[in-house]
């Protein structure tokens, strides 16, 4: 009888990175499914776009970097940045903003740092802080306006010629300030109810925002059924959100509210597809909790009080930066050794 | 003697170039890099003052105890310094205001004490100011690149406020490269010029190793016409 000497691991999971990837770009659909109602098709045609530009990229550096360019597009992974990116940017965006922020996502945060699985930070992140910095005009004043708020909404073609060059139609009507972005200006001189009297808040949290955040909180707790990522991230991010807006703005009359915070913007999306990259996020499952809590904490902080009225994308690199910290200081204790900081006789 | 003078030349330009080699005088290169001019304008104070100042050490490299050489160094470059900083008050006094606080902090600039220390105070004055000049036009070369690419994808333009540096006549010097162009900030802010550098010392280490494999192969290739073939059996460890 032969014995193969195998060494470990010997079960593999059935989760290959393609099957993991494809997963989590299902997932985002129905969330895009109720942008595209809400916003018009601005979002739809950005995903569709930043695609194509990523998948071009992606082929070019393979290329350059002598890889085998069919092995690593069909992990799917440079579609995920894209996707993620054209759900992150403004739905009327010009498009070069998106071909920049993909270009750069693809090319310089990915690849230059070793490609696939090697990048310190979230390379869709970078790519929409790198515009975010770089285009402060074109990416705060093309927020759409909720659909049910406009009298005609765009059309398919007339938003495709919208991103596309030339406007068919005054972009300006059919943008308007974000609700987080309104209630932070806002209530500097009003009162709650004031405020949220206004038509962009809706009757529940934040007109069409809430729908999609509920989106992808569905979405995101599938994943976590399917196991594509564990619970410990988001959960962390979304308990340090909450706990830092009732601490710190029980006062609605003077801070964003709690559900506001939770149901507006980027939060959930953030919680479930961008912290949860397994590349640049903590590792262990304790790590994961300070990780996903240091992003809650920071989304919080800018939000109130930075100049920018979401703050998923900084919280998220600045955490970025500080996973191999947290890794450092989280490290399970293998079974067999003793606890960091014990002597051996102690155990 | 002239083999001495075109190493130092060749150090200064490209093996040990002060800004991609040896990566001293950061401060001032990222600071400032963001249009051509201003990149130059820094390139010419600099070279100026490494000149000057390796000069001078090299004069009085057999005076000075060892021991008090490094302040009596930086009391000269201290001196140069302020000349640059009068004759642009003197000459070019927009862009001596708009270069500021960098002007003085060339006496901070590690490069230049460096080339004292390290050239000038072991050298005759010869080719001590050779070093300077190349070092000096080194570092300006880098500085411009920069300068260039940040304007370039910046700002859309190439050679604006030219005419700071060379009279009202420059000032049509100005090329408009993309008509409309959004400023891109990213490179013109700081980040963008950390970036801009990483990409050149990037490039010079492409140029270095794609030299480095042409001579190895050169030397491979290099089998003497008539020399016969030779069979070895066993190992060769």
């Amino acid at each position: 009888m032969t014995l193969l000497r195998i060494t470990s691991p010997h079960t593999q999971g059935a989760q290959r990175t393609a099957n993991v990837m494809r997963t989590v770009i299902l997932a985002t659909l129905p969330g895009l499914g109720v942008i595209t109602y809400f916003f018009g098709w601005g979002t739809f045609i950005n995903v569709i776009w930043c695609s194509i530009c990523a998948v071009a990229f992606e082929s070019l550096v393979l290329g350059l970097r002598h890889q085998p360019v069919g092995f690593f597009l069909k992990d799917y992974s440079a579609l995920v940045t894209a996707v993620l990116l054209g759900l992150s940017l403004p739905p009327l965006a010009p498009w070069w903003v998106s071909l920049v922020a993909i270009g750069f996502a693809i090319v310089v945060a990915k690849h230059l740092y070793g490609g696939m699985g090697y990048n310190p930070f979230n390379p869709a992140m970078v790519g929409f802080a790198l515009v975010l910095v770089s285009f402060p005009l074109e990416m705060t004043t093309n927020w759409a306006t909720p659909s049910p708020l406009l009298q005609d909404p765009l059309t398919f073609t007339q938003t495709l010629s919208t991103i596309f060059g030339t406007p068919s139609v005054a972009v300006d009507a059919y943008t308007m300030a974000t609700p987080l972005d309104v209630y932070k200006h806002e209530i500097s001189h009003n009162t709650a109810v004031v405020v949220t009297a206004k038509p962009v808040f809706g009757n529940f949290v934040a007109l069409g925002w809430e729908w999609v955040n509920a989106a992808f909180l569905l979405s995101g707790v599938f994943l976590i059924w399917k196991r594509i990522f564990t619970w410990h991230t988001p959960v962390s991010m979304l308990v340090a959100l909450t706990v830092m807006s009732i601490v710190f703005g029980w006062d609605a009359d003077r801070y964003t509210p709690p559900l506001l915070h939770l149901y507006a913007g980027a939060t959930m999306l953030g919680a479930f597809f961008i912290a949860t990259d397994p590349v640049t996020s903590a590792v262990s499952n304790r790590g994961k909790l300070f990780y996903g809590a240091g992003i809650g904490i920071l989304v919080y902080i800018i939000r109130t009080w930075g100049s920018y009225p979401d703050a998923i994308a900084f919280s998220v690199l600045l955490m970025n930066f500080a996973a191999p910290f947290i890794d450092f200081y989280t490290q399970p204790r293998a079974y067999g050794h003793a606890k960091a900081g014990r002597s051996e006789s102690e155990g | 003697m002239a083999n001495q003078y075109s190493e130092v030349i060749a150090n200064g330009l490209w093996k040990n170039n002060p800004a991609l080699v040896q990566i001293l005088g950061l401060c001032p290169l990222l600071a400032v890099t963001g249009t051509v001019v201003n990149a130059l304008g820094l390139g010419l104070a600099t070279t100026l003052v490494l000149v000057g100042s390796n000069t001078s050490v090299s004069l009085i490299r057999n005076l000075v105890p060892p021991t008090v050489r490094l302040p009596a160094f930086v009391m000269i470059i201290a001196s140069f310094v302020t000349c640059a900083e009068l004759l642009m008050q003197a000459f070019t006094y927009e862009l001596y205001q708009i270069l500021g606080i960098f002007i003085p902090l060339i006496v901070t600039n590690c490069s230049i004490l460096g080339r004292a220390d390290a050239f000038a105070a072991k050298n005759p004055v010869i080719p001590s100011a050779l070093d300077g000049l190349m070092m000096g036009l080194g570092f300006s070369i880098v500085l411009i690149l920069l300068g260039t690419m940040r304007e370039i994808i910046g700002q859309g333009t190439l050679f604006s406020g030219m005419e700071l540096l060379f009279g009202a006549s420059a000032s049509s010097w100005k090329m408009v490269l993309f008509q409309d162009y959004p400023n891109f900030l990213f490179a013109v802010l700081p980040p963008g010029a950390f970036f801009g550098l990483g990409l050149l010392i990037a490039a010079k280490n492409i140029i270095d190793s794609s030299i480095k494999n042409r001579e190895k192969r050169a030397v491979v290739a290099k089998v003497a016409t008539g020399s016969k073939r030779v069979r070895t059996t066993g190992s060769i460890s």
